[in-house]
């Protein structure tokens, strides 16, 4: 009882706090912990999912009017969010460890920007681009044709044991980035390093944009949840995992390896496939710049750091990571500026002094670094570890105390 | 179709090929040795190769700014800078094998790949979180020695500067060094045996972590040389730039038969001019609709190809496991 008290009191505190303070960064932040809070704590499910659906329906929109940026955070947390639990499937359940998955999100992304333009008309001759309301068929359209392009990847290298694999995913990420960035000839398909714009959005149902597409991606990733939660438990997702503990046993179990691999890497294309479609439609510009390797390497560090095979993990990653991305760092860099500007000294030193190249919102990189290194030596499970991939990573620790291969 | 022109470029796009080929086996070797020893990708070796380029060029830009650099004879500078590349990268890949890798022995194989990919993602910023504050830049150039610039006419369609001649005997140098370290000392007889079997090596009183460190030790140190002949042929570094180069090398490794020394300078020897001859002739041959933009995704069809049909590589060394 006091705990449901304290969950609602915190959440219509934090709110409030946004409402108060809507150039905060802190506070916001404050409202995110304050969810996650409400997850975790324990209080009767019913009032979890009334206060979290509450929060994220009602609340955030509002919030968005007060700061649109938060709204776009929201949306970011929510895209990233869908694929973390895309690849989740992939490295979490599958056991795969796929490092060019950013490549299916710019499947989906150039499949709706080409025929949501007018790009597609220096193909096909007019026509284009389609009615606004194509977009919700591309929907569909993008989940197919990355769910294609993952099998069609998976088909020559799924033999591949798991690093060979890892890196020849890596290389595929980058074809597909190279093949975009220079289809500008000898058709003009996706426009090359410059991009295409202006990409249509779907019709508007009477909400402004930003609210409308905070809506959709709220809506994807609920469904990926769904998703994600009854293939944890249907034949294919404990065929999954069988294969992830020990191949040869699973086999021996009559898992059908390939065609099981082949799934996996399908299910975790779709997701980053429909998402494509969505971000193309909600960036209305889209350039090869936007599915590199840093990319593929941020979703991987927020499957990481929520624990693989977790799906709260990679829900709790992606914010994570994401909110790190967008407002602590580049809330540093501005704060920094700040000062910069401002002339303040700290001990002695004039911080107008400091670099002009020091740019804190450009080490993302560094984040991801820092995350997967940490996370592999002190936390392997994750944040919010996955039953049996913790029971499975305590087995490897026992058997190694058992059988020391090296000795020093 | 210009056949005087496919012949001509010849020669120059073979020499191209050779350097860029010796690049990459320096560069190969260290993933090889490691993946020898531990059966571990270091996904970090292609940002211990770009520090070596870096030391390389914080040298040579303070005698530079020193007025030293003019002085010297360009012959010393160049080994001075050249060992000091070796040593710094060195010390970097022992101390990240110690940090990042050796806590993580026990687990299972993807653990300390992701570690590695997260140190190589680290190392990444560091560099220009350093060169940033260090020089308000982190897109550095070698700074010109004069003398390196002179270029011999071999005949009318091919030049080679003294910088190309110095990368290609550094470079043979060094893997003469290595082979003869690895196939002739007691040391490299230890570093084969952890190799071949890291317990029974044990139980002959070899200090298998120790050898382990020496191996990243070594490997580091010929990356490191790598990246300063690397700067010095292509003068322009960043700290992203080891990226690719490294990528290409690792697929050179596998092109040679990871885990093998010498197939690691052939796959490099072999992926050099393959990529060199494909970035100048596939524009020539499909009349400029497909150019030199591709040759990465042709390194990278090489490695998936190999992988398919002959995972052991050219010179087949038996990898434990199924590759």
């Amino acid at each position: 009882m006091i705990r449901s008290v304290t969950a609602v009191a915190v959440v219509a505190l934090s709110a409030t706090l946004v409402a108060v303070f809507p150039r905060s960064i802190l506070v916001f932040l404050a409202f995110q912990c304050s969810l996650l809070f409400v997850y975790v704590t324990r209080i009767p499910g019913w009032l979890r999912a009334g206060l979290l659906g509450l929060a994220l329906i009602v609340l955030m929109p509002l919030i968005g009017f007060f700061n649109g940026y938060y709204l776009e955070v929201a949306t970011q947390v929510g895209i990233f969010a869908a694929l973390a639990l895309g690849l989740n499937i992939v490295v979490g359940l599958a056991g795969l460890l796929d490092l060019g998955y950013v490549a299916f999100f710019a499947v989906g992304a150039y499949s709706w920007a080409i025929f949501g333009s007018p790009q597609a008309n220096l193909i096909f001759g007019g026509g284009f681009p389609l009615a606004p309301g194509w977009f919700y068929v591309f929907l569909f359209v993008g989940l197919g044709v990355a769910a294609l392009t993952g099998v069609l990847l998976g088909l020559p290298v799924l033999r591949l044991r798991g690093d060979y694999l890892a890196i020849v995913t890596l290389g595929f990420g980058e074809v597909i980035r190279v093949l975009a960035n220079n289809l500008d000839k000898p058709i003009n398909l996706t426009n090359g390093p410059k991009g295409i714009t202006p990409i249509g959005r779907p019709p508007a149902l009477g909400i402004p944009y930003n609210e409308a597409f905070y809506f959709l991606v709220l809506l994807i990733v609920v469904v990926v949840i769904v998703v994600n939660r009854r293939l944890e438990d249907s034949h294919i997702g404990r065929a999954w995992e069988a294969m992830r503990e020990d191949e040869l046993a699973a086999q021996a179990m009559g898992v059908p390896l390939v065609r099981a691999k082949l799934m996996a890497f399908a299910c975790g294309a779709s997701f980053a496939g429909v998402m494509g479609v969505v971000f193309s439609a909600k960036q209305i510009f889209i350039n090869p710049e936007s599915f590199t390797f840093l990319e593929s390497i941020g979703v991987l560090a927020m499957v990481i750091l929520g624990g693989m095979g977790s799906i709260p993990g990679a829900v709790v990653g992606a914010t994570v990571v994401t909110v790190l991305n967008l407002q602590v760092l580049k809330g540093f860099s501005l704060w920094l500026n700040e000062l910069k500007n401002a002339g303040v000294t700290v001990l002695g030193y004039s911080l107008a002094n400091l670099p002009t190249q020091l740019e804190p919102a450009k080490y993302e990189r560094m984040v991801f670094g820092i995350i997967l290194v940490l996370m592999m030596i002190f936390r392997p499970q994750g944040i919010f570890p996955a039953r049996r991939r913790q029971r499975e990573l305590a087995q490897a620790q026992q058997d190694s105390t058992v059988t020391p291969v090296v000795t020093s | 179709m210009d056949y005087e022109l496919l012949i001509g470029i010849f020669p120059q796009v073979l020499l191209d090929g050779i350097l860029l080929g010796f690049m990459y086996a320096l560069i190969a070797l260290g993933y090889t040795m490691v993946y020898g020893v531990l059966e571990f990708i270091n996904f970090a070796h292609s940002e211990i190769f770009i520090f070596g380029a870096f030391v390389g060029v914080e040298i040579l830009l303070s005698l530079q700014s020193a007025g030293w650099l003019a002085r010297l004879p360009w012959l010393v500078v160049l080994v001075l800078v050249i060992l000091a590349g070796m040593l710094a990268s060195g010390l970097l890949a022992v101390t990240i094998e110690r940090v990042a890798y050796r806590p993580l022995r026990a687990a299972p194989r993807l653990i300390p790949l992701i570690s590695a990919i997260g140190v190589s993602f680290f190392l990444q910023d560091i560099i220009r979180l350093f060169e940033s504050i260090w020089r308000n830049a982190f897109n550095l150039v070698y700074p010109t020695m004069d003398a390196m610039n002179h270029r011999f006419e071999l005949t009318r369609t091919l030049d080679v500067s003294v910088r190309s001649l110095v990368v290609i005997v550094a470079a043979l140098l060094m893997l003469w060094a290595l082979h003869a370290l690895v196939n002739r000392t007691r040391i490299g007889t230890a570093i084969r045996a952890v190799a071949e079997d890291q317990a029974a090596a044990s139980l002959m009183g070899i200090n298998v972590n120790r050898i382990i460190s020496l191996t990243f030790l070594i490997g580091g140190a010929m990356g490191g040389a790598a990246g300063v002949l690397f700067g010095i042929q292509y003068s322009l570094i960043n700290p992203y730039t080891g990226f690719i180069p490294g990528l290409k090398a690792f697929t050179a490794a596998v092109l040679g038969g990871i885990g093998n020394i010498p197939g690691a300078m052939l796959g490099g020897l072999v992926l050099g001019l393959l990529e060199a001859f494909a970035a100048s002739y596939m524009s020539l041959l499909t009349g400029g609709a497909f150019g030199a933009e591709y040759k990465d995704i042709f390194a990278f069809s090489v490695l998936i190809l190999i992988l398919i049909f002959r995972p052991k590589g050219l010179l087949g060394e038996v990898v434990r496991g199924r590759a």
